[in-house]
């Protein structure tokens, strides 16, 4: 069975596939970008008290609103907390919420248009009339609806933003499924007694990764835009939490008096979701499903 | 036709029965009471007690949402628990306004994101090309909301060109587009990042066909040849296109409406939620859905009258 396995098997999702893919990320610009910014972010957030002297949550009510300076290189906020300290634990919370959102969407997904894909049917029809169903439900209006009965904080949010993107797998991996399923060496697992567990696990899940790699790291910067969004309605992360969304609403009320606090977590938001994007589309180009396909 | 149009709209049904379903079921098992809401932290628990039966929340899931069914199918939405006023009603009112920034969006979006889509098709890999792509790609990342709260800042605050938040009145007077110009921009301008990238690689494949090289070499001038041979065939994948980016813009609306404090549907929702005002949040999803329904499927005939080619069947 291993000989079979080994020689019927197209090039697997590893060695010369994974090591063109490197090859081809390293000579794109947006790619080392990406790869930078995203390397600077975890960089940031496991180091985040040895970058910063101050405490992200402790108020000191002889520095409020204090204009950006060497001693507060971006300023302070509403309770004279330092709005660069904020920031750097706020990286923190943009990668736990964007990677927590990102497994759960992957594993729902995955598995529904794993299942849908393989077994066709009426289970398919059932699982893509509910990706039909979820879609005519507008993304911010279901996260809405989700985060705030739910009642605030991280944990919240994430399940709120999972809510709406794993659909986005799902469709994916169906469409990757449905090439995949009616080749020879599916057949030929199946011709030897594989179980329909075996067979998805190690003989389709493999091929469909490209695309959904890719997609996930776009995912992970859609789904800290959104968890921004909800946190920025009051319906995400709490007041004191350093979450650049709920800092950017608390910089509301002082748009005229303190332009920083409006302005810095933004910036903080777009640099790593445009990281993430780079990231993501060179990825995308680098694993390009076709281009294998026609060299094989 | 009408036929095709009989069945599009009897499979609504089951579409907005599941949404209610999976709406009342997230209303029914997540924590929080609005009765508490209304009465505030301190209420008796007799009290509280006595308004829940009032209003049928002591009911079980089954029987409270049986009896919302019910009234729905006469066209009756309920009362909004905390406002006290028909959910149809309140949603009647807002919707309007809604609908008039979504639909200034999507013309913003239209009419910016074609000629952009085309010029860069057009001009594939030279630096215009280039700089549109990664100014969408710059634009996509950044929060929707954040880009509002700077607008306002400059072009309200500071430079006092545009009011800083409200409604002025209909789309069609001068004072309620000064008040729709910063909101609806800035909703549209998100979309025609999204939709010229599609545009252009629409174009890029229909400037490919045998057909355009037809065209060229009868001598049509290039101008004919993009916007007559090309675009119209390209146009068929960027309508599906626009037909997604409605639930985008609606989605969207939510967040900029709270901003700019635009009296729609999502910043109403938005209160609901908060409030735990069950009637209305499940109103305002069905509203949406079916819009959404709707758009769905006059996309769809746009289909067939873009490409006579395609029948829907």
């Amino acid at each position: 069975m291993t000989a079979l396995d080994s020689k019927a098997r197209p090039r697997d999702f590893t060695d010369s596939y994974l090591r063109t893919a490197v090859r081809r990320m390293k000579k794109d610009k947006a790619a080392v970008a990406g790869t930078f910014i995203i390397g600077l972010l975890i960089l940031v957030a496991l180091a985040a008290p040895l970058l910063t002297k101050y405490d992200p949550l402790e108020q000191n009510y002889d520095e409020l609103l204090l204009p950006p300076s060497a001693s507060h290189p971006l300023g302070t906020d509403q309770y004279g907390r330092d709005l660069l300290t904020r920031i750097i634990y706020g990286c923190r919370y943009a990668l736990l919420i964007g990677v927590g959102v990102v497994i759960i969407q992957f594993l729902v997904g995955v598995s529904l248009g794993l299942i849908a894909g393989y077994f066709g049917g009426s289970v398919e029809s059932a699982i893509m009339r509910l990706t039909d169903v979820m879609l005519s439900i507008p993304s911010v209006v279901l996260a809405v609806t989700i985060a705030g009965f739910l009642g605030g904080g991280i944990q919240n949010v994430i399940i709120a933003v999972s809510a709406i993107g794993w659909r986005a797998y799902t469709r994916l991996v169906r469409a990757e499924v449905l090439a995949i399923k009616e080749k020879a060496f599916v057949e030929a697992a199946r011709a030897i007694g594989c179980g329909h567990l075996r067979i998805i696990l190690r003989h389709i899940l493999p091929y469909t990764m490209g695309p959904v790699i890719a997609y996930s790291s776009l995912a992970v910067g859609i789904s800290i835009l959104w968890a921004a969004a909800l946190s920025f309605l009051g319906l995400g992360a709490q007041p004191p939490t350093p979450e650049w969304g709920a800092m950017l609403a608390d910089g509301r009320e002082y748009m005229m008096d303190a332009w920083w606090i409006a302005t810095f977590p933004g910036l903080a938001i777009m640099f790593t979701v445009l990281g993430f994007n780079f990231f993501g589309d060179a990825l995308r180009n680098a694993l390009d499903p076709k281009m294998e396909r026609e060299r094989r | 036709m009408g036929n095709y149009l009989l069945r599009r709209f009897i499979l609504l049904i089951p579409v907005l029965l599941i949404v209610s379903i999976l709406i009342s079921s997230l209303i029914y098992f997540s924590p929080g009471d609005p009765v508490r809401v209304m009465l505030g932290l301190r209420a008796n628990e007799e009290a509280v007690a006595k308004i829940r039966a009032e209003l049928g929340l002591d009911k079980p899931y089954y029987i409270r949402y049986w009896k919302w069914l019910k009234n729905v199918l006469q066209g009756n939405l309920g009362r909004s628990l905390q406002r006290n006023e028909p959910v149809l009603q309140l949603i009647a009112e807002r919707l309007p306004a809604t609908i008039e920034m979504t639909f200034f969006a999507l013309m913003v979006a239209v009419l910016l994101a074609i000629p952009a889509g085309v010029i860069s098709a057009t001009r594939a890999n030279t630096w215009v090309d280039n700089l549109l792509s990664f100014l969408s790609l710059f634009w996509i990342s950044m929060p929707g909301f954040w880009i509002a709260m700077i607008a306002i800042m400059l072009f309200s605050l500071k430079m006092g060109l545009l009011p800083i938040s409200g409604r002025g009145g209909p789309l069609w007077t001068a004072e309620g587009l000064r008040y729709l110009a910063l909101p609806g921009l800035i909703l549209g301008i998100r979309q025609v990042a999204i939709i010229s990238r599609l545009v252009r690689a629409g174009m890029l494949e229909t400037l490919s066909e045998d057909y355009v090289r037809t065209a060229r070499s009868k001598g049509l001038s290039e101008r004919i040849v993009i916007y007559k041979h090309a675009l119209r065939n390209a146009m068929i994948p960027t309508v599906t296109i626009f037909g997604l980016q409605i639930p985008e813009l609606l989605s969207l609306s939510v967040i900029i409406e709270t901003v700019f404090a635009w009296p729609g549907m999502g910043r109403m929702l938005v209160d609901a939620v908060l409030k735990r005002d069950y009637t209305l949040v499940q109103g305002i999803v069905l509203v949406y859905a079916l819009i959404v329904i709707l758009m769905n499927l006059i996309v769809d005939l746009l289909y067939s009258y873009i490409d006579p080619r395609i029948k829907n069947e």
